[in-house]
């Protein structure tokens, strides 16, 4: 079998590692992730979601365990700056506030940072923000201030600005949760282009079972353990476990299990609210026949 | 508080405003010293001419200029007079129990007073009128790179400067939230005395300040996941290339420098 994208081994982490009742906030968690993927993470509060982002980017070093990206450990401690910034350049992190991860005045001096660090040549720093700016539909923004800019505005040039470092994976710790329904749509839309389009493997933590439903795989993690992993329709398919951890299968969803259980007949997949119209409207059909 | 905009930039087309940001930080300085090289009326008259082109060249409407020194009216009217009265000399004007006012008096306040004006149109007009916050950073990086050698840490200087000019706009947001917050709980920032009004601030600098760490904290951890590591092998998107034109108001200030000198040599007009 090909070596995954990412590949975590028995991962655990402690904040306080010296204080010897701190409860570990991952717990022996093992995952693979495959290049191109769309996986989301789903759990409640404090269940280790954003801990085990950091790992990945190694802003934290595991207290036990392996992760590797595209075969390498990184887990290692003194690992050597070309190394750290080879990983960060291919594993990009899109925080949740987005005034809290711009750091230029210009909207185009905020994508270029990324590629600035890397020490990438003026020009070429030149075409891929202009690129990126347009794969994000924010282009015509290049000379505005950032905080002038709507949230959603905000948290696609905070994507833009990981784009411009060419990561192969980014990581998107609850970017939709500070946006309002139109923000959201517009950062779930342009996470899915990059996804389908280019190619790049997304790690998507949200709270939101609409936005997951979207995702091919779907991770569930109840404190610090990863307590389910499938694809969205399966996942769903176990809305009492799900209710256990504090989550809530999607509206349309739990309608399609209630008739069911019912005693109705619907026959299909429900990940999304379309998907149940479908199924409801095809089973009125059955019945006019 | 969203139409925020800091510093004094005014946006506008003008052979100022797209001179090289560097260019203009040295003519500050050379003006300041120009400034000092005055002596006599004619030197002071030319001292005034020239904060006037300034503007001319920058094409920023002389009252939004002047509105820049109303701030200063006091300073100037108040040195304006210690001048007046102060200062002794051979031609009494006026005189009134222990009051001497001289005609020496009268000329040096009226020559403190274009000094300071002219200083504050020069420099403004050179560089916060008519260059972003950020370019004038970026300027200053560059002007003092050779630092670096000296292991001076002038891309962390300019890192700060550029982190806090990002963020002003978002923490006064903030400051405003939160004081409209307080103000819903009862709070009352706008009566009592100084030392009243000073503590009624305190619930809102504690949550003003625990949030700009976590941001602080944020904004660390976001920066490093984009790969900074600070100022070693870092390139920048825009690179200002130093044109011909550029240089020659460095000529032209040096110019107008030698003339001062000569005018003091000559001692033509009044001299101090
Ligand atoms: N810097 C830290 N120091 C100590 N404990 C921390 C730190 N950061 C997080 N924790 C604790 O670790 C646990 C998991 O936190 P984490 O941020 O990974 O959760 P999460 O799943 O991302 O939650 P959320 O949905 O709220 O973002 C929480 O109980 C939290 O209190
Ligand atoms: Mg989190």
């Amino acid at each position: 079998m090909a070596e995954p994208f990412i590949k975590i081994e028995n991962l655990s982490y402690t904040y306080e590692e010296e204080d010897a009742n701190a409860s570990p906030v991952l717990k022996e968690l093992s995952l693979r992730i495959e290049k191109g993927e769309f996986v989301a993470v789903l759990g409640h509060n404090g269940s280790g979601k954003s801990t085990l982002a950091k790992l990945i980017n190694m802003i934290l070093l595991p207290t036990s365990g392996k992760i590797f990206v595209k075969g390498k450990d990184i887990t290692i401690e003194n690992m050597r700056d070309e190394e750290l910034l080879e990983l960060r350049k291919t594993v990009g992190m899109v925080f949740q506030n987005p005034d809290n991860q711009l750091v230029a005045t210009v909207v185009e001096d905020d994508v270029a940072f990324g590629p600035e660090n890397l020490g990438v040549p003026s020009r070429k720093i030149r075409e891929r923000v202009d690129r990126v700016l347009r794969d994000v539909g924010m282009l015509e923004y290049a000379k505005h201030e950032p905080h002038r800019l709507s949230g959603g505005q905000k948290q696609r040039i905070a994507i833009a600005g990981v784009l411009a470092m060419l990561p192969e994976c980014i990581i998107f710790d609850e970017s939709t949760a500070m946006l309002d329904p139109l923000g959201r749509r517009d950062v779930m839309s342009a996470i899915e282009k990059l996804n389908r389009e280019q190619g790049i493997t997304v790690i998507m933590i949200t709270h939101y079972m609409e936005e997951a439903a979207v995702a091919d795989r779907i991770v569930v993690l109840d404190d610090g353990k990863m307590i389910l992993d499938g694809t969205p329709s399966f996942v769903f398919e176990h809305e009492d476990r799900l209710r256990e951890c504090g989550l809530a299968i999607p509206q349309g969803t739990e309608l399609i299990h209630k008739l069911r259980r019912a005693g109705i007949s619907l026959e299909g997949e429900c990940v999304t609210l379309e998907d149940c119209a479908d199924l409801i409207e095809r089973s009125l059909e059955n019945k006019g026949n | 508080m969203k139409g925020i905009s800091f510093g004094q930039y005014y946006p506008a087309r003008s052979p100022l405003h797209s001179l090289d940001p560097r260019v203009k930080i040295i003519l500050t300085l050379l003006y300041i010293v120009c400034s000092f090289l005055c002596k006599n009326v004619l030197s002071y008259a030319l001292l005034l001419l020239s904060a006037l082109l300034l503007v001319a060249l920058g094409r920023i409407p002389l009252r939004i200029v002047l509105r820049g020194l109303r701030g200063v009216l006091f300073v100037l009217a108040f040195t304006a007079l210690l001048n007046v009265f102060w200062t002794s000399g051979e031609v009494l004007l006026f005189e009134w129990k222990f009051i001497k006012i001289y005609l020496e008096g009268i000329y040096s306040a009226v020559f403190i007073m274009i000094r300071i004006a002219a200083l504050i149109i020069g420099t403004g007009m050179l560089m916060t009128y008519t260059t972003t916050p950020i370019a004038l950073t970026n300027a200053i990086e560059d002007l003092l790179s050779p630092l670096k050698k000296l292991h001076v840490p002038v891309h962390t200087f300019a890192m700060m400067m550029t982190i806090a000019l990002r963020f002003i706009p978002t923490l006064t947001e903030e400051t405003d939230r939160i004081m409209t917050a307080q103000k819903a709980r009862g709070a009352d920032f706008s009566s009592g005395g100084l030392i009243a009004r000073a503590k009624a601030l305190i619930p809102v600098l504690i949550p003003l300040f625990v949030s700009a760490f976590n941001r602080a904290g944020d904004l660390a951890t976001a920066m490093e996941c984009r790969c900074y590591h600070g100022g070693e092998g870092r390139t920048r998107m825009n690179v200002r290339h130093m044109r011909f034109v550029d240089v020659i108001p460095l000529f032209l200030i040096v110019a107008f420098g030698a003339a001062l000198i000569v005018f003091n040599i000559l001692a033509i007009g009044y001299t101090l």
